[in-house]
């Protein structure tokens, strides 16, 4: 049972913990770096730059 | 009879669900036709599975790329929005992800049922391998941060120099079909032809090796193999009806000791230990934690040929 309960712990810290990243990095604008980036070849991820 | 059945049934759902979520992470056709990558608002959302964004067909960012091209961001201390969502699809899947969504795991699938005699690395070559996923993973997220250029600016490591997903769904097809292809060839250089080589290797690799990049190389894996022992999906052995006939570990692709640790870091849920278990012993669930299973004091013989009377 401890050990049940110990599951049940860290899956609720690190969902809670998870979104709140989530959140803090979209009201702080990461998401639209992340889409900066991702709309523009890399040239560096397909080995050329 | 029926049993060979039902096991294909359930390979060809796993398959299905793989192709299915290969379609809808690089859905967008229309790149591949016209030689440019997806620039909607969906490029904001991170794919679970590992997936160059500038891949024609992507529709959302790599989780690895993305934590770089944050990470590298000399204003940035921390990629928040990147970690909180692999965290998120950790804590929720765990290297569930690995089995069903990813679209290179599909592409290692795939390559490794070419019929050719298969190649077995020895347990003590394979076991400290498996913990180079785990040096790369650390190395893509401090090389952005430490490694940087006189104006505070670094690359995408892991990208630039060892994913060959980028190589074979960035590189390849731009390099084809790609509207500017002519400009991007005359880039090529000696990195393209090191990833080349990479790519080589993992493909090869493949035909021999049950995804090799997945147990060896891939940091996004590793993240996700953190998660394993508490996320929502669940893998159980029911230790009555267990024989202990190790069917389900001869099964296991990924050498998972499975009566020893189901929930291992290197499990990918692909379900082939359920699948072999004559006595359906092993069980997935989700979000339900089953209760260690109470040892019965009766001795109930279920044939398994193994003994000479039960004691």
């Amino acid at each position: 049972m401890r050990k049940v309960s110990t599951i049940w712990t860290l899956r609720a810290v690190f969902f809670v913990l998870a979104g709140a990243f989530i959140v803090y990095g979209v009201l702080s604008n990461e998401h639209y770096e992340v889409f900066m980036k991702a709309i523009m070849i890399c040239l560096e991820c397909i080995g050329i730059g | 009879m029926e049993k060979n059945v039902k096991t294909k049934k359930k390979r060809s759902f796993r398959l299905l669900i793989q192709v299915l979520a290969t379609a809808l992470t690089n859905g967008y056709v229309i790149g591949f036709a016209q030689g440019k990558i997806y620039q909607g608002s969906l490029k904001q959302v991170c794919v679970p599975g590992l997936n160059c964004y500038s891949c024609p067909g992507a529709v959302g960012s790599c989780p690895i790329g993305a934590m770089q091209a944050v990470f590298g961001n000399p204003s940035r201390n921390f990629s928040f929005y990147v970690i909180g969502t692999i965290m998120m699809f950790g804590v929720l899947l765990g290297r569930l992800i690995c089995g069903f969504l990813c679209p290179f795991g599909l592409v290692q699938d795939l390559l490794h049922k070419i019929p050719t005699p298969k190649l077995k690395i020895p347990k003590k070559v394979d076991k400290p391998l498996r913990w180079l996923k785990y040096v790369i993973a650390a190395l893509a997220m401090l090389l952005p941060v430490f490694l940087v250029d006189e104006f505070g600016l670094s690359a995408p490591y892991f990208c630039k120099f060892l994913c060959p997903a980028g190589t074979l769904g960035g590189g390849l097809p731009l390099l084809l079909f790609g509207e500017g292809k002519e400009f991007l060839t005359q880039m090529l250089g000696p990195i393209f032809t090191w990833k080349a080589v990479v790519l080589a290797v993992v493909v090869i690799g493949s035909v021999l090796i049950y995804r090799p990049f997945c147990k060896y190389l891939c940091p996004l894996g590793a993240f996700y193999s953190l998660f394993n022992k508490f996320s929502f999906y669940q893998l159980n052995v029911d230790k009555d009806k267990c024989t202990g006939c190790k069917a389900c570990e001869r099964a296991c692709k990924m050498n998972v000791e499975v009566l020893k640790n189901i929930n291992s870091l290197e499990c990918i849920r692909c379900g082939d230990c359920k699948r072999a278990c004559p006595t359906g012993a092993i069980t997935g669930s989700y979000l339900k934690l089953k209760k260690p299973a109470t040892k019965s004091n009766e001795t109930v013989c279920t044939s398994c040929d193994r003994c000479s009377g039960c004691k």
